[in-house]
């Protein structure tokens, strides 16, 4: 198939960026997006060009590394996947298709398609632990039984891969959905209990720092969340905050 | 012994750990704040190590290239992590993983190593269970287990099909609360392009701010690489796209041996590859042999009416289809290891008798599976005369609820559904078993210098089991590193900072910025990938699933030309001085051409079949491997001198006194 691309180039992050045009022939629908982008880059090197610079590595939805706009929707239109999962069947011959890195004022652009990230890590590093020694001796795994139902929904909330979707399909660009989820993951389990209000407390205020922006409840996060994340964490984490606060 | 000291403790094998720790040197809490230590890579080993070496005091520098270290490629590892718990009362035990380990690894990896692992491996499931991994639970809020290739217990602790992530994020946690007391610092987008030593020690590194193009000189008392193996020399694989030798393969250069590179795990299920554009593959979890059943058909008639699409596998019989792993192997069926299931797919199918359009693929099928459970479930539900389709649809939901994800991701790629028509499946390159050559410390032949995680070499021989590169991984960070690095330290508490201000830093940077110009000069003709694939096809070919001396040394001139080419010839755009993902690469693929060749040599030398080492010289008149105990019960370190060619072969005798050697039959 043949497909006309705009994509954002930007040289670095003090230069101001533009959407360029480019038409890609002999694309197959059995090649996913980023193997389409490859291609792309293949012809644009041997024209001496510089090629497209995007963020992947895993290439199978689980790095959480891969992280452009397509046609103005995080990962693209298919849902529950990253654009690396994402394969050009999903598409049709003549396409134009858009493609731009996160918007969001706390992930400033590094060039092209890669955007910085590390507010995600400075949001983690407040709080989003437990703290024991790893070096300790913890008591026997078993020791501590944890409803059967408790654990699933503690995993969910853990399969966050830190992509940053949720950010750029808020409105307000807010952080939330992902903070909310190591919020959730540990306050659902009896380990967590212990540091719980002040995780969540150190870990809101970073993600406010961040200039991240305020959750309105749009829940446009959990429709584009690869990993389906759900908006309940962010409810739980509200809780927690709150309870949190009223303990002082 | 020659120049290979294995460090490893007198006494019996079981007390040997307890007692090297009792043995070696510490380094008082006082002191190791005055002491420095670099680690590059930030996957479970490097993670682990780094988060538990701050917190013992040492100031750690970590190094990755991802823009987070939560992006390892530990984090794609999907089935699961060993430890000799017993919680399945299985009979189970520290012996028994030590034992299937060491015959999983077809008699060549260390004894003492691998007894360790399995001693500390119980550790490692109370640390995680304790850091809030959310562990797979049964009803009764107890852990739960499954069980995986090339053996016969459930000792597999898991999260769905994500394991790798949670004991990643895990660690990552561990590693986060330690860069926010300071103990750590985090150096994300960053490459290590050289090791610098130091008086024969190593001292630090010459790293590359990948955003900035900067060039610049950390120094340490000793420095860690934990940083994967290097199966992206196949181009090809299920490795991320970044994985890549250059760390180890700078300190090969600069002194580090080199273990065993030619043991190399391809693994049996992977989704097969599609067309020329491919750029990586995609592994489906080992557990899925669980409960789905390998299969090709009997006759070539059919075989070859479904490639051509006049058939499908669900209008053959029981009676047409041939399972041969099961056929092959009654004991262990579909649950043999790795290299025995890859190749016995690859057989089938160079007998003609795969089952997609390029005929490298066969059948994973669990319509069996999915009727046992709807059958079980409509009886624990008391449901009395059950049709077929309620069974079926009963079954399917209780096979979504195990491996739900893997399912999914399948029907992504391939566009089929996995719940009606079997899984189409072929071996791909995974893990790699050699690596830095290491000591029982953990420490390579370059005094200070480490190696972590698959970086070394140590545990896996030549066959790594299912669910044990996690056990690993978090093993040596947590457990192992944090007190055998000590008894280096102990005598540097008096060193004081190192300077990079010194002539060794001032010729490495100079080095490594001459090699960048270099490599920017190139005429450019051919792009980086173009050289990558060209290696990949001959490392596929000449040097994967079965080898020959015939082919081994076409692979070897072939890869000593490329690399001549790509040194001639290789077109990088832009500039060093900026973020160029193409400089990035460049610098890996050329790696990997030098690697390659060593590799080929190696496997050359090793005239023997043993684990993922296959001869097609040395086999039994059925096929199976035909190891030699008597001329390559060793482990081949090889010491840099120069070109690939020239390197020379050292030999660590592997004795075993603990497990009786035998031919290894999972029949």
């Amino acid at each position: 198939m043949k497909l006309y691309l705009k994509i954002w180039r930007q040289k670095n992050a003090s230069t101001k960026g533009q959407m360029v045009d480019y038409t890609l022939d002999g694309v197959e629908s059995d090649m996913s997006f980023l193997e389409m982008l490859d291609i792309l880059n293949e012809e644009l090197i041997s024209k001496g060009e510089e090629p497209v610079e995007f963020d992947h590595d895993c290439r199978e939805g689980i790095c959480g590394t891969c992280s452009l706009m397509i046609n103005g929707r995080p990962h693209g239109p298919d849902s529950m996947i990253t654009v690396c999962q994402l394969h050009m069947r999903s598409f049709n011959d003549g396409d134009e298709i858009v493609i731009e890195p996160w918007r969001a004022k706390a992930f400033p652009v590094i060039k092209d398609l890669i955007v910085d990230r590390t507010a995600f890590d400075r949001i983690q590093q407040a709080g989003g632990y437990i703290s024991v020694n790893t070096s300790g001796r913890p008591v026997d795994a078993n020791a501590i039984p944890i409803a059967k139902e408790m654990a699933d929904k503690s995993f969910n909330a853990a399969t966050c891969i830190g992509c940053g979707a949720c950010v750029a399909a808020c409105k307000n660009a807010s952080a939330m959905l992902f903070t909310s989820a190591k919020v959730s993951q540990f306050a659902l389990l009896p380990q967590g209990q212990v540091e719980a209000a002040e995780r969540v407390e150190n870990m809101v205020r970073q993600m406010d720092l961040e200039g991240f922006g305020n959750c309105t409840n749009t829940g446009a996060c959990e429709i584009e969340c690869p990993k389906g994340i759900s908006l309940e964490n962010i409810a739980r984490m509200n809780r927690e905050y709150l309870s949190a606060s009223v303990k002082g | 012994m020659g120049v290979l000291d294995s460090r490893e403790p007198q006494g019996p094998l079981a007390n040997k750990w307890t007692n090297h720790k009792n043995e070696i040197d510490l380094v008082n809490p006082a002191n190791k704040r005055n002491i420095d230590i670099i680690i590059v890579g930030t996957g479970l080993a490097g993670g682990s190590a780094a988060a538990t070496l701050a917190e013992l005091g040492y100031n750690v520098k970590t190094f990755c290239y991802q823009d987070s270290p939560r992006r390892a490629h530990s984090i794609a590892a999907q089935g699961g992590v060993n430890a000799a718990k017993n919680y399945q009362g299985d009979g189970d035990s520290v012996y028994r993983l030590f034992y299937d380990t060491v015959k999983g690894g077809d008699y060549r990896s260390r004894e003492s190593n691998v007894y360790r692992l399995a001693e500390v491996s119980t550790n490692i499931i109370d640390q995680c269970v304790a850091q809030g991994v959310p562990f797979a639970r049964e009803y009764g809020g107890l852990l739960d287990n499954r069980s995986f290739g090339g053996v016969l217990v459930s000792r597999t602790f898991y999260a769905k099909g994500q394991t790798g992530q949670q004991l990643l994020l895990g660690a990552y946690a561990a590693m986060n609360r330690q860069i926010q007391r300071g103990k750590i610092k985090s150096y994300t987008r960053h490459e290590m392009l050289d090791l610098v030593l130091v008086d024969g020690k190593a001292r630090g590194i010459i790293a590359r701010d990948l955003v900035s193009g900067e060039i610049e000189r950390h120094s340490a008392h000793a420095v860690v690489l934990a940083t994967g193996g290097y199966g992206n020399l196949f181009f090809l694989s299920t490795y991320c796209m970044g994985a890549n030798v250059m760390a180890a393969w700078k300190a090969h250069k600069k002194g580090a041996f080199f273990a065993n590179p030619c043991f190399t795990q391809i693994h049996p299920t992977c989704i097969p590859v599609s067309g020329d554009h491919q750029s990586k593959l995609t592994l489906m979890s080992e557990s899925l042999r669980n409960d789905g059943r390998i299969w090709v058909p009997k006759r070539l008639e059919d075989a070859q009416a479904i490639r051509e699409g006049k058939l499908k596998p669900t209008q053959l019989g029981e009676e047409e289809r041939d399972y041969y792993l099961e056929r092959r192997y009654p004991a262990f069926g579909n649950l043999v290891p790795r290299d025995v299931a890859s190749r016995a797919a690859k057989e089938r199918c160079d007998a003609g008798f795969g089952v997609n359009k390029t005929g490298e693929a066969v059948y994973l099928d669990f319509s069996a599976a999915i009727m046992r459970y709807g059958r079980e479930k409509a009886l624990t539900s008391g449901m009395k005369n059950v049709d077929d389709n309620t069974i079926r649809e009963l079954g399917e939901k209780i096979v979504e609820a195990k491996y739900g994800n893997l399912f999914q991701m399948y029907e992504k790629i391939v566009d089929e559904n996995p719940y009606k028509t079997p899984m189409m499946i072929y071996p791909a390159v995974h893990y790699t078993m050699g690596g830095l050559w290491v000591d029982y410390n953990l420490q390579t032949t370059i005094p200070g210098c480490y190696a972590a995680g698959e970086a070394n070499f140590s545990d896996h021989g030549a066959n790594r089991l299912g669910a044990s590169a996690l056990m690993q991984g978090l093993a040596d960070g947590y457990f192992v590193l944090p007190y055998t690095i000590g008894d280096y330290l102990s005598d540097d508490i008096r060193t004081g900072p190192i300077s990079t201000d010194s002539p060794e830093f001032d010729e490495a940077e100079k080095n490594v910025t001459d090699k960048l110009e270099k490599l920017m000069s190139g005429t450019g003709i051919h792009s980086v990938d173009y050289y990558h694939k060209k290696l990949g096809k001959i490392m596929w070919n000449k040097c994967g699933m079965s080898r020959n001396a015939k082919e081994l040394k076409e692979a070897i001139k072939e890869i000593a030309e490329l690399r001549k080419d790509f040194w001639e010839n290789v077109k990088i755009p832009g500039r060093p001085d900026s973020k160029n993902q193409e400089l990035e690469k460049a610098g890996r693929v050329a790696d990997f051409l030098e690697l390659g060749e060593l590799f080929a040599k190696d496997a050359l030398e090793r005239n023997e079949s043993c684990g993922g080492h296959f001869r097609e010289e040395y086999q039994t008149p059925e096929g199976e491997a035909l190891r030699d105990d008597e001329n390559f019960k060793f482990v081949s370190a090889w010491e840099y001198k120069g070109e690939p060619s020239d390197a020379i072969l050292h030999k660590e005798d592997l004795v075993y006194e603990n497990i009786k050697v035998k031919t290894r039959s999972y029949k």
